[in-house]
């Protein structure tokens, strides 16, 4: 299994090209970073010596077994945890500055949406948090219950919706206030295969019109080649960063491009990476 | 439906001719078993009859309002019948069309009584109390020395019997409807600081950390979360209060009063063994017990559509 990994991760690094676009600023900077749970019995380290920095425009996926750290990871960066040991930067901030900045949009687990609002209303929370004015909330509104397909469901209350229709709701909720960072945490994986697709197709689209910096978690090996500039491969507890695989396809692509061969190459990376790290376990 | 609604006209038309009977025709006392037969199938009708309604959901006031409305009036039934075949003495216990009879002819003096009790301490002591029970729990939200502090205080308070402040009250605030009031506030007011400060913190962990991650101020988070999610918490807490305040309101006016008020009423009246008028207070004050408490409950549920307990019935 070690061999094998280190073969595949050493041919394939041999064939990627020089990075080309480093002078991009870094937007987030994680150095040495450790979590530990203070639990009542034994306490819990989620992350151990994470090291990752992520440049603006870029599109990173975390991908990992469960309970490995990933959601925790991302909170550290939204300042919802506190690191125990280490340092993070997000766009040259304290996260805590970057959260009053409102530097990101976080799309959460669980859809996180309120009962008492209506799908419209909810999609303008942060919009009335942020002071924008009514008229420009409600086009926002539309708009973005326009992009993830939702449009007629606009004075619908939250559970009169599917599950994964309520997700693509808080997808257009994080994305309404126009946020440079957009953190998403498994947004698509209540969702059925069809409907995965096509927001995946437009998460592109939108991550390449808008150069936003998007950091995401699944559990989903195509879906992180697909949508990905770069794939931090994480090991189970505790999480800590087994493998950055780069992953450089061409910016246009559609759903075809998960035929080609340099797609399938970097699933099988990702895939050998993943199971090497869970042979720790056994 | 349509058998439901034949066995209960069968019913009402059965139990209209059985009162007939009773007033015209039979003694109160010596009432024939074959009266008593028809009084059982009467009975055995409606119940048949409303349970098939109760089982009916399409137009929803039909088990709303009507099934419970007709229960009501099968139990009135029955207790007239009861009472004037068994010839109950009316002072245990009265037939309702007694104090029906009451209740108009004494209507002016119990629109009195209302008024000094319900229209005026009860209202008013309710309002105090629970809003100062609100007010009190928004502020000390923010200070858990003084949540410890208060809540072990609010238990104390809540285990004082009225019997034991109604007095004190009097001499603070005087013989009229203040010091009922004030027992009233007492009364009122830490169920609504406990239950406020319980909805105050029951937003789940998600939905504060999107407000976190917006950078909502206090108040952002107070007006657009916690207070709404608050808010079964307090209609919880006003239904509580509706009901301790018309037992307050009434049972402090037994430790003195000026001459008017329903609690007054039922202590003199009942000292005169005229039990008729103290059932017909008892009527009065369990109608406008319920009433308050039904409007509580509607607006309640316009509030709080959302919460689960009512999601279902919004189409
Ligand atoms: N608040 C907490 N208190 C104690 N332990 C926690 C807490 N939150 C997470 N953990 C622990 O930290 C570890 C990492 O959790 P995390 O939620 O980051 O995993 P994850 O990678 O997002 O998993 P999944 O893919 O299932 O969402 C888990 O073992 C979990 O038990
Ligand atoms: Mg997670």
């Amino acid at each position: 299994m070690q061999t094998l990994r280190t073969d595949t991760t050493m041919s394939a690094d041999s064939l990627r090209p020089a990075s080309r676009e480093d002078n991009r600023p870094v937007a987030i900077d994680i150095r040495d970073l450790s979590l530990t749970f203070r639990t009542a019995d034994a306490p819990v380290t989620a992350l151990s010596n994470v090291d990752l920095q992520i440049r603006a425009g870029e599109f990173v996926s975390l991908i990992g077994p469960s309970g490995c750290g990933k959601t925790t990871l991302m909170r550290v960066m939204a300042d919802l945890a506190r690191p125990t040991s280490g340092h993070i930067t997000v766009n040259g901030l304290s996260p805590e500055q970057a959260r009053l900045a409102r530097a990101y949009g976080y799309v959460f687990q669980a859809p996180a949406l309120y009962p008492w609002r209506s799908v419209r209303r909810n999609l303008m929370l942060p919009l009335e948090i942020m002071g924008v004015p009514a008229s420009e909330r409600e086009a926002r509104a539309a708009r973005y219950l326009e992009m993830v397909g939702l449009k007629d469901f606009a004075n619908k209350f939250p559970w009169q919706l599917s599950g994964g229709m309520q997700q693509r709701v808080s997808i257009a909720r994080a994305l309404s206030f126009e946020p440079k960072l957009l953190l998403m945490d498994e947004p698509f994986g209540a969702l059925d295969e069809i409907t995965r697709d096509h927001l995946n197709e437009q998460l592109l689209r939108l991550w390449e019109q808008t150069q936003k910096t998007v950091i995401f978690v699944t559990h989903s090996i195509p879906e992180a080649v697909f949508l990905s500039s770069r794939i931090v491969v994480m090991s189970p507890r505790p999480g800590r960063i087994l493998e950055v695989i780069d992953c450089n396809l061409p910016p246009d692509r559609t759903l075809d491009v998960r035929e080609t061969p340099e797609f399938l190459t970097i699933a099988h990376r990702v895939r050998v990476a993943l199971r090497a790290g869970h042979s720790y376990d056994d | 439906m349509k058998g439901g609604v034949l066995a209960v006209a069968a019913a009402l038309a059965g139990a209209a001719g059985s009162l007939v009977l009773l007033a015209d025709a039979l003694t109160p006392g010596s009432v024939p078993l074959a009266f008593w037969a028809l009084v059982l199938g009467v009975t055995a009708l409606s119940w048949i009859g409303l349970e098939r309604l109760a089982g009916v959901d399409r137009p929803r006031w039909i088990g709303g309002l009507v099934v419970p409305g007709l229960f009501g009036l099968l139990l009135l039934y029955l207790w007239q019948v009861l009472t004037v075949g068994f010839d109950v003495p009316a002072v245990l216990l009265p037939s309702p069309a007694r104090i029906g009879h009451q209740l108009a002819a004494n209507a002016g003096l119990l629109w009195q009584d209302f008024r000094q009790t319900f229209l005026k301490s009860v209202l008013a002591g309710f309002t105090l109390g629970s809003g100062l029970g609100f007010l009190v729990a928004v502020l000390v939200d923010r200070s858990p020395f003084l949540q410890r502090g208060l809540l072990p205080l609010g238990a104390l308070v809540s285990a004082i019997p009225i019997v034991g402040i109604a007095p004190i009250m009097v001499m603070w605030f005087g013989f009229d409807w203040q010091s009922k009031a004030a027992v009233i506030v007492v009364m009122t007011f830490f169920p609504m600081l406990v239950n406020t400060l319980a909805g105050l913190g029951s937003a789940s962990e998600i939905e504060r950390d999107l407000m976190h991650s917006y950078a909502a101020g206090y108040g952002q988070t107070l007006l657009k979360l916690r207070l709404p999610s608050a808010l079964p918490f307090i209609f919880n807490a006003l239904k509580i209060n509706s009901t301790l305040a018309l037992i307050g309101g009434i049972v402090a006016e037994f430790f003195g009063t000026p001459v008017v008020g329903m609690g007054f009423r039922i202590s003199v009246e009942i000292g005169r063994m005229n039990v008729d008028v103290v059932w017909a207070t008892i009527a009065v004050a369990a109608l406008a017990g319920s009433i308050f408490y039904g409007i509580l409950a509607l607006v309640e549920r316009g509030f709080t559509f959302w919460h689960p307990s009512y999601r279902q019935e919004q189409s």
